[in-house]
């Protein structure tokens, strides 16, 4: 039977493939009246990936998420989401969203608000499941509460409940601590770092650099409407440097830690940047200092930095573009 | 999938208007108003209709019936303008929409939905204070409408209308606004009417096309003219109609088949406009 047999083949062949990414975006562009609020934005979120969106207010975080989620209609620009064209709104039936401005019908209770949402999503999801997903933000004994009693904290976490509800493969998440304590922003935390390890695809807006730094595999960096820079933490952060405070250093010890990464010395302070192919090696550091010791140096003080993705992006933002990393 | 969208928002919509204050504040003007017309009516069998003829009784009752019953309709279109604002409008407004409308839903369905929910839900109030409405008539001075259902009918048909014009504004107005604007205009086709029947008894074509092009913008007016003829006693009417020749609680004539025909047009055009401009905003 050829034709089974070509059909066979090109199943197999599909199935090679490897997944369409969880998010494509290329050349989003969206004006209101004379402000161009998104100029050309590209991007791509991998399956199973965590990638985070920073800039500062106005960059047009939220506009993006608004066109990927279907809320805006961009003035040009494709997106897919897990493959398919975002015209069609089947393409959001395996993602969740917790929006910037969360509002949930204030007559229903917290139950009530998920079972709508595993309806209009189409999934099918046990009560038990649903009960679940409360439990997991925190609202386990809340569920036949109505929303109207709910704080704004609560209803921030049943936002997440709701983007959560349909086992999403993709959640994208507008400034889901905006509203919560610190216990609750741990929580979050801990609940997006579950999220990777699951393979579902996380897109987060956020403030909080400390929590995109702990949380994304990759960082998407806007400012006013375009990609300012974006990469892997260990590409935007570039390499670590070591400073160490020494004496008896002489040329042998000077060359050795020269050898490491470019030197600069002020006083009894040397700082080091380290090479790109040492900055990872877990013994780099170990070995420099046991040669300096061998080499007759009395270390004082070895302090390991590094540059802060806060650092990183204010210096981003302030030069205008993503120049070398230090 | 679409279907499936129609039907959860709409029963959404229906527990919405349940669940909201509207509801309590719309029974409790309807039960206001049912006490005072039943003393009015009481009244009414005591005194003035103990002097009158049959067919002046049963005028008067039918007239008196129209009053009434258009203060229930008024009820019932404020009731749902100032529900189909918020429940579009409002939830564009405070955010609500937002994760509703990132689920895998056309908005027209949404829209199609809380649209079937609110004609149910005003409906079903016109049927339940209609009829009530009914009986306190009856038991007090014995008159029963001719066409009890079918003026019901005319009178959800109003409903739907008005609900519609105000699902249209909230796509692009403030909830507030959208509910404000739709009982004025409202208001203002009713005194279009009236003016055209007046217009009608002065011979005076000018006045008198005021009305119709008004029922024909905007046709709450004509259903309602329609609904009041299916309430009052024809045979009354006949005998005494001239006399009341542009009286604004008496209809002269029923609606065409035509008539009704371009209701249902209106409908579709005002709803089609409303989902284009719906799917087209920006939220």
């Amino acid at each position: 039977m050829p034709a089974e047999d070509a059909a066979a083949t090109a199943a197999a062949l599909l199935a090679e493939l490897p997944p369409s990414p969880a998010v494509w975006c290329s050349g989003l562009r969206k004006r209101y009246g004379r402000r161009t609020a998104v100029d050309g934005v590209s991007l791509t979120v991998g399956r199973g990936e965590v990638v985070g969106l920073l800039g500062p207010n106005g960059a047009g975080k939220t506009s993006v998420i608004k066109m990927l989620m279907g809320l805006v209609r961009p003035d040009a620009g494709e997106v897919l989401l897990l493959g398919r064209s975002a015209r069609d709104p089947r393409a959001r039936a395996r993602v969740g969203y917790l929006p910037e401005l969360f509002r949930y019908q204030p007559w229903l209770t917290a139950v009530e608000v998920l079972n709508l949402h595993v309806r209009l999503a189409g999934a099918d999801v046990p009560p038990v499941q649903r009960r679940e997903c409360l439990a997991l933000v925190g609202l386990a004994d809340r569920g036949a509460d109505r929303v109207s009693g709910f704080s704004k904290g609560m209803q921030q976490r049943l936002g997440l409940a709701v983007a959560l509800v349909a086992r999403p493969d993709l959640v994208v998440l507008d400034e889901p601590t905006s509203a919560l304590d610190p216990l609750g922003r741990a929580d979050v935390r801990d609940l997006l770092l579950s999220l990777g390890v699951r393979g579902v695809a996380v897109l987060l807006n956020s403030h909080l650099i400390g929590e995109v730094e702990r949380v994304c595999d990759r960082v998407v960096i806007l400012d006013r409407g375009r990609i300012a820079a974006s990469g892997t933490l260990a590409e935007l952060l570039g390499r670590r440097e070591l400073r160490m405070r020494l004496d008896g250093v002489d040329a042998r010890a000077e060359a050795r830690l020269a050898a490491a990464g470019r030197l600069t010395r002020s006083g009894d302070v040397f700082t080091v940047e380290l090479a790109a192919d040492l900055a990872d090696a877990e013994s780099a550091v170990p070995d420099l200092v046991a040669d300096l010791v061998d080499l007759g140096v009395r270390v004082h003080a070895v302090e390991p930095g590094r540059i802060s993705l806060e650092e990183r992006l204010l210096d981003i933002l302030r030069t205008g573009s993503p120049g070398d990393p230090r | 999938m679409n279907g499936r969208t129609v039907l959860t928002v709409a029963a959404l919509t229906l527990v919405e208007a349940a669940r909201r204050r509207v509801l309590r504040a719309l029974a409790a003007l309807t039960v206001v108003l049912l006490g005072l017309s039943a003393w009015g009516f009481s009244e009414l069998a005591d005194t003035e209709v103990g002097t009158l003829t049959s067919g002046e009784a049963q005028l008067v009752a039918s007239q008196v019936l129209n009053l009434v019953m258009f203060g229930l309709s008024l009820i019932a279109a404020l009731g749902t303008a100032f529900l189909a604002g918020p429940t579009l409008g409002g939830e564009i407004e405070s955010g609500i929409a937002l994760a509703v409308l990132a689920r895998p839903v056309r908005r027209s369905a949404v829209l199609l939905g809380k649209w079937l929910g609110l004609v149910a839900f005003g409906a079903g109030f016109v049927a339940v204070a209609g009829f009530a409405q009914f009986l306190v008539v009856r038991a007090t001075v014995g008159y029963w409408p001719p066409q009890p259902v079918l003026g019901l009918a005319f009178l959800a048909g109003q409903t739907a209308v008005l609900l519609t014009l105000g699902l249209l504004l909230s796509t692009f107005l403030s909830p507030m606004a959208s509910g404000v604007l739709a009982i004025g205009l409202f208001g203002a086709t009713w005194i279009a009417g009236v003016v055209g029947g007046v217009g009608q008894a002065l011979g005076n074509s000018g006045v008198a096309a005021v009305g119709t092009v008004s029922r024909m913008v905007l046709p709450t007016d004509g259903l309602w003219r329609a609904a009041m003829h299916a309430f009052q006693d024809p045979s009354a009417l006949a005998q005494f109609g001239r006399a009341f020749d542009g009286f604004p609680f008496l209809s002269q004539a029923t609606v065409s088949a035509v008539y009704l025909a371009w209701v249902l047009v209106w409908l579709a055009l005002v709803l089609g406009v409303a989902g284009v401009t719906f799917a087209r905003r920006d939220l």
